[in-house]
């Protein structure tokens, strides 16, 4: 089966999918892994602020928000 | 050996047990801190959310025991000032305890930590926090399986409702008092990682005496954690510092 | 002993030199790879889910108050009910307190006469240093009783987090960390503790800049000021439900303006001396949870309250005593705060306050709090001794004084901006450890203050 893989910021809302790779360096990289976004996690899109970013994934339990250009070095694949 | 403890301006009594309250942030440490101290704390900073640490102390038993509340980190690989207080002081202020408080509505991030804590030090109590909400949610934990999954006591408590405290704080004060024998679970690495470990560990040892895990600072080095090196290094030459002063002291004494 | 060790810190740096950075992260990524899937596989065996469960409940407040359309109104909204329920519920046990501790002041006097004390006794001890206790237990207890208690439930029950997570976007046109609006929460209570929890910050420029505009936001120690005077001089003393309801809309407008000057100097600060691109922000939004309302009144009026309360009556009572001997030490015909107050006062004027308000701001500087009192008890000493025990009162004198609803403006503005209390500029260094940036956090507050009431006071003065 092919997977598309898109940044998470791209992920709509309500959507779900699965970290491919995180293309972050560096501490920010390391930020996120230990957040649970290491490759495999499931993360879904939860909400968006008023003003459309932030937004809030569900990340192993807990509702985390994240901006967009921080969201963009997380690829994810869709199921 | 004196107290590392005092390093971070603590100053317990000298047959108090000092034991730090870990875990992420909103699960309940608080919680747990205020039904344990009651009263008796005291805030260095602004109270409310934890910011730095507070301390306070309860007595169980006949002992007592000096809690200190940290502030909440997922991992102990910190990136902000006040996740390091929290790191610091569970590598290097030697408690002789850490209860991490895990939130039972979503364990899994929880034990990320607690598992990392026990990379550290053998002497972990688990408090899986939050139970009632749990329960609410249909999630049901069993405990007795966790205890023995991690090698490491593990209590139910529903905190805000003080349920399981009692229980807590035999735990705490067995463990502090090194009456609970425990083989905390160790994560297996990859192949590569455990080889590379290895080596370092060996290379590392001699240069790092009563340094109790050498392992561990050996997979920091790895990942180039530079921050707890740092930490490590600069509180090992205190302490060899210290070391030459009173031998200094001592020969000035003569 | 003698051989000389290489110390620890060149050893271990010299094995951290031989691993690459590429390295370096693939053990990351491994390592946290692998703590996680244990964490997961025990996870599997300890957990039982019995039912599918979505927390609606918290989905459905989140779809509320993070809306694009209420999101923001909803927070205005909790800051006027807040403020409205402290201005409302303050008033009457506000004057009820000032006339006991009034009483118990005339019954010192006479405890004090029939002992045969001496008059300068009297003064320091029962006019400077009593007086100026009972005005800030009178002033700030029963505002603090109710405002500390609301405001650490909206912290417990979770609402924090979500005003954070709605104002990022604003944070970020500003250069700066959307966890600011977290510490400029925690700067409502008290801005010493607003700068400390800058440290939930990890990237050090935008904690700098959060620490440095963490005094724009109206602490407990000037929020009666604020409220007292809006109450006078915009809410009619606020004894109809509309009075309070206009005093409420002044304070609340107040603190927008903070938090727009707070974004603007933030973006200023980012713009200029410390440039910057914004670091990564990750802010957790925790589940809704039932606050224990008995804990959190104990707490929030043991922690807090009494904390505050106690950090201004250490200041107040000396303050209180060293006010009344200048205010009765004369140099010629004329007591030393006259003499200060008449030097100062052409500066005043151009603020659109006087002198006695500018001393009373420089002689605050320990505490915000004891602003106000100072400021009462020089016009008092300057004029005849009225029982200052009700809002009234305090309008009547400051009407003779001179003020007008412009002074009060002025002053409420100067005090919203003007710089940190010496607790706050002592924390500031100890955060810091620069000397640079903490005289920076006073000067630049103080630059805004000044511009900001002389433009007040020079547009009105064109009308
Ligand atoms: N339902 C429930 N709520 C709890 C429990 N323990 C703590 N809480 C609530 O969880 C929230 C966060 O608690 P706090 O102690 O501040 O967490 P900390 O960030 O880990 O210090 C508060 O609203 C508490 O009232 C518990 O056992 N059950
Ligand atoms: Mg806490």
């Amino acid at each position: 089966m092919l997977q598309t893989i898109i940044p998470l910021s791209r992920l709509p809302n309500g959507a779900a999918g699965r970290v491919a790779s995180l293309s972050a360096r560096g501490l920010i990289r390391r930020h996120l892994l230990d957040l649970g976004l290491v490759t495999g996690a499931r993360v879904e899109a939860i909400r968006r602020s008023p003003a459309g970013d932030p937004a809030a994934f569900n990340i192993k339990g807990a509702l985390i928000a994240l901006r967009n250009e921080d969201a963009d070095r997380i690829l994810i694949a869709i199921d | 050996m004196e107290s590392t403890s005092q390093l971070f301006g603590l100053n317990p009594l000298p047959d108090q047990l000092v034991v730090a309250l870990a875990g992420n942030p909103n699960t309940g440490k608080s919680t747990v801190f205020n039904a344990l101290t009651g009263l008796n704390q005291h805030t260095g900073n602004w109270p409310g959310k934890t910011v730095l640490r507070a301390e306070g102390s309860f007595m169980h038993r006949d002992k007592k025991i000096l809690l200190v509340d940290l502030p909440g980190t997922y991992s102990l690989l910190a990136t902000s000032a006040d996740e390091q207080t929290a790191r610091d002081f569970i590598c290097l202020g030697r408690p002789q305890a850490t209860v991490v408080v895990a939130d039972a509505t979503c364990l899994e991030r929880n034990l990320n930590l607690a598992l990392q804590v026990m990379e550290i030090s053998s002497r972990v109590v688990v408090c899986v926090n939050l139970m009632d909400e749990a329960r609410r949610r249909g999630i049901r934990v069993d405990v007795e399986a966790l205890s023995s999954e991690l090698g490491a006591p593990c209590i139910a408590t529903a905190a805000r409702d003080g349920l399981g405290l009692d229980k807590l704080k035999d735990a705490i004060l067995d463990m502090a008092a090194g009456i609970t024998d425990t083989s905390p679970r160790q994560v297996s690495y990859e192949p590569h990682v455990e080889q590379a470990a290895a080596q370092l560990e060996a290379r590392i040892r001699p240069f790092l005496p009563g340094w109790a895990n050498c392992r561990w600072v050996a997979l920091r080095l790895l990942e180039g954690d530079s921050g707890i090196i740092r930490a490590i290094c600069s509180s090992l030459d205190d302490d060899s510092e210290k070391v030459f002063l009173k031998e200094g002291a001592a020969a000035w004494a003569r | 002993m003698g051989t000389l060790n290489p110390t620890h810190t060149s050893f271990l740096s010299g094995i951290d030199q031989e691993i690459t950075p590429q390295e370096k992260q693939e053990m990351r990524d491994s390592i946290v790879g692998s703590i996680y899937s244990c964490a997961e596989a025990i996870a599997e065996r300890v957990i039982n889910h019995e039912q599918n469960y979505k927390s609606e409940l918290d989905r459905k407040i989140d779809n509320v108050v993070t809306s694009r359309l209420l999101g923001i109104p909803i927070m205005l909204a909790l800051l006027g009910a807040v403020l409205w329920l402290t201005v409302t519920g303050a008033n009457y046990p506000s004057q009820a307190l000032a006339a006991l501790l009034f009483r118990i002041q005339d019954q010192l006097t006479t405890l004090f006469t029939l002992a045969g004390a001496p008059a300068w006794l009297h003064g320091v001890l029962v006019l400077g240093m009593y007086r100026g206790l009972a005005w800030v237990v009178s002033v700030m207890l029963p505002p603090m009783a109710i405002f500390f208690p609301l405001f650490t439930l909206l912290e417990d029950l979770g609402y924090l987090p979500r005003v954070a997570f709605n104002l990022d976007r604003c944070f970020k046109k500003a250069c700066a960390h959307g966890k600011q609006a977290l510490t400029m929460c925690m700067g409502f209570g008290c801005n010493a503790a607003g700068v400390i929890s800058c440290r939930i910050i990890e990237s050090p420029r935008e904690r700098l800049i959060a620490i440095l505009t963490n005094n724009f936001v109206p602490c407990n120690g000037r929020f009666p000021t604020l409220i007292t005077l809006s109450m006078i001089f915009m809410g009619g003393l606020a004894a109809s439900a509309y009075g309070a309801a206009a005093a409420t809309a002044v304070v609340v407008s107040l603190v927008l303006v903070g938090v727009m000057i707070t974004l603007l100097i933030s973006w200023l600060l980012s713009k200029t001396i410390l440039k910057g691109v914004p670091s990564f922000f990750t802010l957790e939004l925790p589940p809704y949870r039932k606050p224990k309302v008995g804990s959190i009144l104990i707490r929030s009026l043991l922690d807090r309250t009494i904390f505050v309360l106690g950090r201004a009556v250490m200041v107040a009572a000396p303050a209180g005593a060293v006010t009344w001997i200048l205010a009765n030490i004369y140099i010629g015909d004329m007591s030393v705060i006259a003499h200060l107050a008449g030097w100062l006062d052409p500066f005043g004027r151009l603020l659109g306050l006087d002198g006695i308000i500018l001393m009373a701001f420089i002689l605050g500087l320990p505490a915000n709090e004891i602003v106000l009192p100072i400021m009462i008890m020089s016009y008092l000493s300057s004029g005849t001794m009225l029982e200052l025990d009700s809002l009234h009162a305090l309008r009547a004198l400051l009407a003779d004084n001179g003020w007008t609803w412009l002074t009060a403006l002025c002053m409420m503005l100067f005090s919203l901006l003007h710089y940190p209390c010496g607790t706050t500029i002592l924390t500031i260094y100890k955060e810091t450890k620069s000397i640079k940036w903490t005289v920076l956090s006073v000067l630049m507050p103080l630059g805004t203050a000044i511009l900001i009431t002389l433009i007040a006071a020079q547009l009105a003065s064109l009308f």
